[in-house]
């Protein structure tokens, strides 16, 4: 009880774990643990043969935190900022530190932008998106989906059903906008 | 080249993309052999981490070939076998320089806070990743080490992150001999934590999930005790029942941003992305381990606020540790174990899919279908 002194509960002897447990204590000493002391000044042991490492070329203005600087010596060039949803992200960049909610909720506000926006401009493509395969669904065809979910107990089942929604929903809802419209505007038509 | 992309939430698809190119002297380009899919790529998969660009390629568990060196490359050259760390990063910073290499400054324009990843959206530094036939492995002298003869491959994938950082989480723990540790997570970074923990001399591993399957793996694997949350009313209340009410001495938060077990928590989080993560298994953490204790977080969450509960934590006097795993720092030490037979990381391997599938792959995963737990990508170049 830990309403006295004593731990309430003694663990097995280390004999016992030694035998049950391959390698048990084998890092016992906290001292002699690869992260341990957490900072341990020791740059020779990187592999780096540089002080400050060159420059990458800067091919577009590289969006970057206000809490930098600098542009970092090297950087990822995946995916440059294009479009609504790129004056977003560099807006969001431009303007607000890390530290800001605002800084963040516009970058996934611009995330949002960037799927609709993209999923769109294909259609215009020979390679449109196609939600049949991009979701990975036809899995549930082979991989059992039944005995995967029934009689599991699993957490995620009481929302998961969410996620059909959350994928179509928008679509559903902006194909209902478009129908909406094109059938008011042909009985507009015909009236006249 | 072939490569996965991102497509927005949920979607992602196989696309002919160009061949990454040398864009720093000390780059190198590497064609992969094999990759994975890991845990913290479903949170960008969920379209939860901000700044996910649609056409970015995942992926920072990948092995492969070096197939060209930047002409400051002094310790790889062309055709050597490497397995990569999951973190970018230069070696020679403030950060770098005292160990701390998942925290670089010199990679990551977009945030202060991280440092860089592969293929783990701009916010840590927009790269693409692994998931693809090639790949730009930047400070080609810094981060990859050429594999050893004597190791199989798919121990060398889970060696490039869900292994050190399950070995980093129980270092966090600072466990020491006869410590009741608690993993929640029973993914693989958790079944690895699990493991790790007795190593570091644990009396008691105690791992809690709601996956049926994974616990069972916590239990063959991991030699641990398990709990499904779901049995039990409150599994805070379990934990304290088990260690006579004292609570544990080390607890391992290994599940991060999508938690389940709190049905608001989890969708303000996960569906309506109003916080940077749902920490259920952080706050039961914080709520299990006892007074004076010591909470480790190796879950990944996103940049925004969590509804945490620091008000416990600190009325309990915890310590709270976390970080992102410097890959490197642990490999000399897990080669050993696995060299003696301690660790056998490739046993959590459920699933081989290959890259023009890898659709179907994220959606087993996520759906937690057929047993999932670990699923490696088999590229076709290899």
């Amino acid at each position: 009880m830990p309403y006295t002194s004593n731990k309430p509960q003694q663990p097995p002897s280390s004999a016992e774990l030694r035998a049950r447990v391959p390698g048990w204590g084998v890092d016992l000493d906290p001292a002699d643990r690869p992260s341990v002391p957490r900072e341990r000044f020791d740059p020779a042991q990187t592999g780096a043969h540089w002080d400050l490492p060159d420059q990458q070329a800067e091919n577009w203005p590289r969006e970057r935190s206000i809490e930098h600087q600098r542009l970092t010596p090297v950087f990822g060039t995946s995916t440059p900022p294009k479009g609504l949803s790129g004056a977003m992200r560099k807006y969001a960049y431009r303007r607000f530190s890390e530290a800001r909610a605002a800084h963040w909720l516009i970058l996934i506000a611009a995330d949002r932008v960037d799927a609709t926006g993209s999923h769109l401009r294909s259609f215009l493509t020979l390679h449109p998106d196609n939600p049949i395969t991009e979701t990975g669904v036809l899995s549930e065809f082979t991989h059992n989906p039944v005995s995967s979910r029934v009689k599991k107990g699993r957490a995620d089942l009481h929302h998961n059903w969410m996620d059909p929604i959350i994928v179509g929903g928008p679509w559903i809802l902006a194909g209902s906008i478009v129908l909406w419209f094109g059938t008011r505007t042909v009985a507009r038509l015909r009236r006249h | 080249m072939q490569a996965m992309v991102y497509r927005g939430p949920y979607k992602v698809r196989v696309e002919e993309k160009h061949r990454p190119r040398i864009e720093h002297p000390n780059d190198a380009i590497v064609r992969v052999t094999i990759a994975a899919i890991c845990g913290s790529d479903l949170h960008l998969y969920h379209g939860m981490m901000p700044d996910t660009r649609v056409g970015m390629t995942f992926g920072h568990e990948f092995i492969g070939v070096v197939e060209e060196i930047g002409s400051s490359v002094q310790n790889l050259k062309r055709g050597d076998r490497v397995m990569v760390p999951f973190n970018i990063y230069c070696g020679s910073c403030y950060f770098c320089s005292r160990g701390l290499y998942s925290n670089c400054h010199n990679v990551n324009p977009n945030a202060t806070a991280v440092g860089g990843i592969y293929g783990y959206s701009h916010t840590s530094g927009g790269y693409d990743g692994g998931q693809s036939e090639y790949v730009r492995v930047p400070f080609a002298d810094v981060g990859p080490t050429i594999i050893p003869a004597w190791m199989d491959q798919d121990d060398a994938l889970m060696l490039t992150d869900a292994l050190p950082t399950g070995y980093f989480g129980a270092q966090l723990g600072d466990i020491v001999e006869g410590d009741t540790v608690v993993v929640f997570g029973a993914g693989p970074v958790g079944l690895f934590a699990a493991k790790s923990s007795w190593l570091m001399g644990a009396g008691r591993v105690i791992v809690i999930d709601h996956l049926e399957y994974r616990l069972a793996k916590a239990r063959s694997f991991a030699q641990a005790e398990t709990f499904n949350f779901t049995e039990y009313a409150d599994i805070v209340v379990e934990m304290k029942k088990t260690t006579g009410f004292l609570g544990a001495d080390v607890v391992i938060d290994a599940v991060g941003a999508e938690a389940d077990g709190n049905l608001l928590q989890h969708v303000t989080a996960a569906k309506l992305k109003l916080q940077g993560g749902s920490p259920i298994a952080l706050n039961w953490a914080i709520d299990s381990v006892r007074k004076g204790g010591t909470v480790s977080v190796i879950g990944a969450y996103g940049p925004l606020f969590s509804a945490v509960k620091f008000g416990d934590a600190m009325n309990k006097g915890l310590t709270l540790r976390m970080n992102q795993c410097p890959v490197k720092r642990q490999w000399p030490r897990l080669f050993e174990h696995i060299q003696n037979g301690y660790l056998k990381p490739s046993d959590i391997v459920t699933h081989r899919i290959p890259l023009e599938h890898i659709a179907e792959g994220y959606h087993i995963f996520s759906a937690k279908l057929d047993d999932c737990i670990k699923p490696v990508i088999e590229v076709s170049a290899a």
